[in-house]
C-alpha cells in the first residue's frame, strides 16, 4: 500500500511539468475557445449568448455565405490531397521497397522527402514562379481563375507533403515479415501479384491513418494559402478555407471587422468537425487505441 | 553490425544467381521511375537556389537557365543581410526551435518515464490524456491563447512561441518516448533499484537505452516549429521578434523588386532543416512512423 502511494507521488511529480504546459496551452485554450463561442463580448462585459453565434454564422446573409463557401472549399482541399497523395505515396513506397534496390534506397527515400522539410513560403513562392504564364510552361493563370485556384494550391501542398504518406506506407511495407513474402514466392506468385494480394492488404490499415491525419491537417490548413494570397480569400473567395476564414474573422481584414467571438465560433466548428470524424475513426478501428493502453 | 550482415547477404544473393534479363529490366524501370520522382521533388528547389546567384534581368529573361558569366552575381547574398532583419529573424528561429525542442525532450522524457514506470491506475488515464493531443489541433485554441498572452504581457515575445510550441509538441513526443521506455528490459531497472538507486538515478541509467527515441523526438519536433507561419503571425509579429519563416514571407511582399536577395533569403531559410533532415533522416522516419502509427 505504501509503495502504491509512492508510485502515485512519483507519477504525479514526473509528469507534472508536461501536464502543466500541455493542459495550460493546448487543452484549456481549446475548451476555452468552445466556451467563448457561446458568449458575446462587448464593452468589457461578456454575456451568455447560447447558440446565437452559431446561428449567426450559419444563417446570417453574407457571413453564412462565406462560411458555407469555406466549408465546401475545405472539403475540396481535403479531397484533392487524399486522392492525389495516396496513390502517388503508395507508388513511391512500392518503388522504394522494391527488392531490386540496394544501397540507393536510402538516398531516394531522403531526396523524395526533402520537399516536406520546406516551409510553405518557399513552396508557394517557387510554384508561383514556375506556373507564371510569362515563362510558357503553363499558358493559363491558374491562380487567378476561380475554378483552378484552389486545386492548384492543393496540388502545391501535395507536392510538399506527399513524402508523409510515402513514409507511412514505406515503413508498413518493410515491416512485412520476410517469411510471408518467401511463402508467396514459393507459391509461384510474381512481384505484381504479391504486391496486390499479399502486401497491399497488410498495409491497408495505414490508409485509414493517412486519411484521418490528412483530414485533420487540411481542416487546419492556412499556411500555404496565406503564403500565396495573404489574408485575401483569392479570386471570388475561391481559395477561402476554414483556416483563412478563422483568421480574417478573428483579426479582421479589409472590409471585415475583427470579431473574436465569431472567430472562436469558426474555430469551434472546425474542432467539432475534427472531433466527430476522429471519434468515428477510433470507434471503427478501436484496436489501434489499445496499443496505448498499458 | 546487423545491417551490414543483411546487406552482404542480400548482395551475395544477387550475385550468386544469374538473374534473368527480365529482372534487370524491372530494376531499370524502378530506377527510372524513382529518378523521375526525385527530379520532380528536387528541381523546384534547385530553381530557387540557382536563381539566387543571378541578376534580376537574368532571372526574368530565363528563370530556368543556368547562370552564365553575364547573369551570375552575388548581390542577392550580400543584400540579404542588409535588408530587413534577416540575421535577427534567423537568430529568433534558432532560439525558438532549440529551446522548444529542448523543453519538449526534457518534459516528455519525464512524463513518458513516469507513465511507463509507475503502473498505477492513474498511469493509463494520464497516458491517454497526453496522447489524445496528437489529434487536437492547437491552432483552434488561438483566441484564448492570445488572450492569455495579452494578460501575461507575453505578446510579441519569443517566450509565447516557446510555450505554445512545447505544448503542441508534447503529445507526439510522449507517445514516442513511451514506446521506447516500454522496450527497456525490466531487469535493468530492478537491478538499479536493488542497488539502491533512486527514481532519478534509475531514469539516468535507463536514458542511454532510449537515445534513439530522443533523436526521433528531436527531429519530428523541430520541423513544424521552424516552418510554422500561424503563431509567429499572431503571437510575435513585430520586426524584432519575427521568425525567419514569417520574416521571409513578409520579405516576399516588401522586396518584390530585389529577387536575388529574396531567393537567397528563401535558400538560407530552408537550408538548416534540409541539412538536419538529411543527417537524421533515419531518426525522423522512425519518429514519424512510430509516433503516429502506433
Amino acid at each position: 500500500m505504501k509503495s502504491t502511494g509512492r508510485a502515485y507521488r512519483n507519477l504525479i511529480l514526473f509528469s507534472a511539468p508536461a501536464f502543466v504546459v500541455y493542459a495550460g496551452f493546448l487543452v484549456i485554450p481549446l475548451i476555452a475557445s468552445v466556451v467563448l463561442s457561446f458568449f458575446r463580448s462587448g464593452e468589457g462585459v461578456s454575456t451568455f449568448a447560447g447558440l446565437d453565434n452559431y446561428v449567426y454564422l450559419f444563417t446570417n446573409g453574407s457571413t453564412s455565405e462565406r462560411f458555407w463557401n469555406a466549408l465546401i472549399n475545405n472539403f475540396e482541399f481535403f479531397g484533392v490531397h487524399l486522392l492525389v497523395e495516396l496513390p502517388i505515396g503508395l507508388l513511391m513506397a512500392a518503388l522504394l521497397t522494391s527488392s531490386t534496390l540496394r544501397r540507393s534506397r536510402g538516398v531516394y527515400r531522403t531526396l523524395l522527402f526533402i520537399p516536406a522539410t520546406l516551409s510553405v513560403v518557399i513552396v508557394g513562392f517557387v510554384w508561383r514562379l514556375i506556373i507564371n504564364p510569362l515563362w510558357g510552361i503553363v499558358q493559363f493563370p491558374l491562380l487567378g481563375d476561380e475554378n483552378t485556384a484552389l486545386p492548384t494550391i492543393a496540388l502545391m501542398s501535395v507536392w510538399e507533403y506527399v513524402g508523409i504518406p510515402m513514409i507511412f506506407l514505406y515503413t508498413a511495407l518493410i515491416a512485412i515479415p520476410d517469411d510471408i513474402l518467401e511463402a508467396a514466392k514459393l507459391d509461384g506468385s510474381n512481384a505484381w501479384s504479391t504486391f496486390w494480394r499479399v502486401k497491399f492488404p497488410l498495409i491497408a490499415p495505414q490508409f485509414g491513418l493517412i486519411a484521418i491525419l490528412t483530414y485533420i491537417w487540411t481542416f487546419n490548413g492556412f499556411d500555404i494559402i496565406y503564403a500565396l494570397n495573404g489574408s485575401a480569400p483569392g479570386p471570388d473567395y475561391s481559395t477561402d478555407i476554414l483556416g483563412t476564414l478563422f483568421y480574417r474573422t478573428f483579426f479582421g481584414s479589409s472590409g471585415q471587422v475583427a470579431n473574436p467571438d465569431l472567430g472562436a465560433t469558426v474555430a469551434s466548428v472546425v474542432f467539432f468537425l475534427i472531433l466527430i470524424v476522429t471519434a468515428l475513426y477510433f470507434f471503427v478501428v478501436q484496436r489501434r487505441l489499445k496499443n496505448y493502453e498499458l | 553490425m546487423t545491417s551490414a550482415t543483411t546487406s552482404r547477404k542480400a548482395r551475395s544473393d544477387g550475385l550468386g544467381l544469374t538473374k534473368p534479363a527480365r529482372a534487370d529490366a524491372g530494376t531499370l524501370v524502378v530506377h527510372v521511375l524513382l529518378i523521375v520522382f526525385v527530379v520532380l521533388a528536387i528541381a523546384p528547389i534547385l530553381v530557387v537556389v540557382m536563381n539566387s546567384f543571378k541578376t534580376t534581368p537574368g532571372i526574368f529573361n530565363g528563370p530556368f537557365a543556368l547562370p552564365t558569366a553575364e547573369t551570375f552575381n552575388l548581390d542577392g547574398w550580400a543584400n540579404v543581410f542588409k535588408r530587413g532583419n534577416f540575421a535577427l529573424n534567423y537568430g529568433n528561429s534558432i532560439i525558438v526551435t532549440v529551446v522548444s525542442t529542448g523543453l519538449t525532450l526534457v518534459l516528455s522524457t519525464f512524463a513518458a518515464f513516469a507513465i511507463t514506470e509507475y503502473k498505477v491506475k492513474l498511469a493509463p488515464v494520464l497516458a491517454g490524456f497526453f496522447i489524445i493531443g496528437i489529434m487536437l489541433p492547437i491552432r483552434l485554441g488561438t483566441v484564448p491563447i492570445l488572450q492569455t498572452m495579452v494578460a501575461w504581457h507575453l505578446v510579441d515575445t519569443l517566450t509565447a512561441l516557446i510555450l505554445v510550441y512545447t505544448a503542441m509538441s508534447l503529445p507526439l513526443a510522449i507517445a514516442l518516448m513511451a514506446t521506447y521506455f516500454r522496450r527497456v528490459p525490466t531487469e535493468l531497472k530492478e537491478a538499479a533499484k536493488i542497488d539502491g538507486a533512486g527514481e532519478l538515478r534509475t531514469l539516468s541509467i535507463v536514458l542511454p537505452l532510449v537515445r534513439p527515441g530522443l533523436a526521433a523526438v528531436a527531429s519530428v519536433t523541430m520541423l513544424p516549429i521552424w516552418n510554422d507561419l500561424w503563431f509567429p503571425l499572431i503571437l510575435a509579429p513585430s520586426k524584432e521578434n519575427q521568425t525567419v519563416t514569417l520574416g521571409v514571407q513578409q520579405f516576399v511582399g516588401q522586396f518584390q523588386s530585389d529577387y536575388p536577395a529574396l531567393l537567397a533569403a528563401l535558400t538560407l531559410g530552408a537550408l538548416p532543416l534540409i541539412i538536419l533532415f538529411t543527417v537524421f533522416s533515419r531518426n525522423f522516419i522512425q519518429g514519424l512512423s512510430q509516433g503516429y502509427g502506433k
